[in-house]
């Protein structure tokens, strides 16, 4: 596939995976990925755990390098620049510009401990990006409403729950006002009454019209919020299609096998 | 009054509802006592010997706020700050290069702790004293020129033998406390667009301080002791004018106690510091913070006499 066409494509595809694979050392956690995920939908990762989809994730903000294929966002290339058939590896700071437009939220949180809810939110906007902290502020506090958490903003993260800290998260990624959002495994470090609260908060994302990837385990949040679905086991993109027919009516084997135990 | 209404007899009647607490006799700890005595006696003789012993203690105080001692003393605050100061922005400067990918600065920084930490500071001390030996003048060009012996005053050789001494040690700290900063945090830090710098600095020193405070208020209170080797390379400070007054004026044992007086006081001051410093870095750490040493106090006044716990 030549240049030409993928950015004739980037009107409509947010994130196009081609053959990608990744090693860590001998042992290769993806072996030739290929998906494209489309502007404004909510696309779900699914499988067994030691699959790759956290690793695939972290691959789209180049938090991994690739070995092998391409991955572009928004119809340029993760990580590199192409002159001719030449790829040059892109800076740390180019890196870093490119990451503004994609926010992230992990499994376990990873607030900034030593900042209040507020100050962790209003953090990117006020270093990246150079808002002024008055601006800043306003914003922080709009997000943190919209995440039902405006009576918490002076609140240190050790005083919040885990779906609070996690909304938190969520509003923190917002903040930069990205044009992807990554989610891994956000709700599996919470207690089952509290993962109802953050699915609340994605779902409304959804409804705005964010384009998502998600790596969940909640089928029930796949099947009502996902437009597609992928099914992933050692590596390997095993199913695809929309989430009902995935979940409801599986054709592989092995995804039978997994939602039996999971569902 | 009827045997119903004393049945439902009101809150006022009866007790606050509870088990009843248990009221037996305390084990005896007979080896407390003795030991006690003991330490006591021991003390009491050791008191005892001191203030029989040939030692003027009166020139202590006629000579504690001598203006040549309160010099000695301000050198020697003077000496800490600055050494410390080089120590810290060295030991910073190393344990990123330690922890850099890059091979030639990671061991070069190794070299440097490797030999700073591995010979004794009072020799360090002793050979830039004697750097003359090997260069005779300083040359900065244009800038600067002259003979390496009135370069090196006694105050630069003691700021250079014990600051870059110090920046092995403080490297080691340093480095323990970068480490210690998990490394989601970096991710989400670099997730949002966040330079290596920043990240290093708006979010990982921060963290890191934690662990990096309490070693380092170790290090200050050693170095303030330290800065007393100074007095083999002429520099006047507190040990060293406590040892001429001494000479002079016939009572060299008495300014002996009254140097460790002064280095006690100038120790707790700082220690004292320390522990507000690090109440300020805990911010965030925990849902609430430690008490200041004054509500300590206050706390523990109010709970004399009363069983320990409750107050954790």
């Amino acid at each position: 596939m030549t240049a030409n066409v993928t950015k004739a494509d980037s009107a409509t595809t947010m994130v196009k995976s081609e053959g990608v694979h990744k090693s860590f050392g001998p042992i290769e956690v993806l072996k030739g990925i290929d998906l494209e995920v489309k502007s404004g939908e909510v696309f779900c990762l699914i499988g067994p755990s030691g699959s790759g989809k956290s690793t695939f994730l972290r691959c789209i903000n180049h938090l991994e390098k690739i070995n092998a294929g391409r991955l572009y966002v928004d119809g340029e290339l993760v990580g590199y620049r192409q002159h001719g058939d030449k790829l040059y590896e892109l800076r740390d700071r180019e890196v870093a510009l490119k990451r503004r437009d994609i926010g992230m939220v992990f499994q376990r949180f990873n607030l900034f401990p030593h900042m209040t809810a507020l100050e962790n939110v209003m953090e990117a906007p006020v270093q990246v990006k150079g808002v002024s902290r008055a601006q800043a502020r306003e914003r922080a506090g709009q997000l943190l409403e919209r995440v039902g958490l405006a009576d918490k903003a002076k609140n240190y993260p050790s005083q919040l729950s885990g779906g609070q800290q996690q909304r938190v998260a969520i509003a923190r990624a917002l903040a930069m006002d990205p044009k992807l959002m990554l989610f891994d495994e956000p709700t599996s470090a919470l207690d089952p009454e509290l993962v109802g609260d953050v699915l609340d908060v994605m779902r409304d994302l959804a409804e705005s019209g964010m384009t998502m990837i998600v790596v969940t385990h909640e089928m029930g949040f796949a099947r009502e919020v996902g437009d597609s679905l992928v099914f992933m086991d050692g590596g390997v993109v095993v199913e695809s299609g929309h989430p009902r027919d995935v979940l409801t009516n599986p054709q592989h084997e092995r995804t039978q096998s997994f939602l039996s135990k999971v569902l | 009054m009827t045997l119903d209404i004393d049945k439902t007899a009101g809150p006022e009647d009866t007790p606050p509802a509870g088990p009843e607490a248990i009221k037996a006799i305390p084990v005896r700890h007979y080896g407390r006592y003795v030991s006690a005595v003991v330490a006591i006696a021991l003390l009491v003789a050791v008191i005892y010997a001191f203030s029989q012993g040939k030692i003027n203690w009166g020139a202590i105080p006629d000579y504690f706020f001598d203006h040549r001692i309160i010099d000695g003393v301000l050198k020697t605050l003077l000496l800490t700050v600055l050494s410390m100061l080089i120590g810290v922005v060295g030991g910073v400067l190393l344990a990123v290069m330690r922890l850099s990918k890059n091979p030639v600065t990671s061991s070069i920084a190794w070299f440097y702790i490797w030999f700073f930490r591995g010979t004794p500071v009072l020799v360090q001390l002793v050979v830039w004293f004697n750097l003359g030996l090997v260069f005779t003048y300083i040359n900065l060009g244009p800038i600067y020129k002259d003979y390496w012996s009135s370069f090196m005053t006694p105050l630069l050789t003691a700021l250079l033998g014990l600051g870059l001494n110090e920046a092995a040690y403080m490297a080691e700290i340093c480095r323990a406390g970068l480490l210690s900063v998990d490394e989601g945090q970096t991710e989400a830090s670099h997730a949002l667009g966040m330079s290596h710098s920043k990240t290093l600095r708006r979010i990982v020193i921060p963290q890191a301080m934690r662990v990096i405070v309490p070693p380092t208020g170790n290090e200050v209170i050693n170095m303030l002791k330290t800065t007393s080797l100074v007095a083999v390379i002429q520099y006047s400070e507190l040990f060293r004018v406590a040892q001429d007054i001494g000479q002079t004026s016939g009572a060299p044992a008495e300014m002996l106690f009254l140097a460790a007086a002064w280095y006690l006081l100038l120790t707790s001051v700082f220690s004292v510091g320390q522990y507000y410093l690090e109440r300020y870095y805990a911010r965030g750490s925990s849902r609430t913070l430690p008490a200041t040493p004054f509500q300590k106090i206050k706390a523990s006044l109010l709970s004399l006499g009363r069983p320990r716990g409750g107050m954790a």
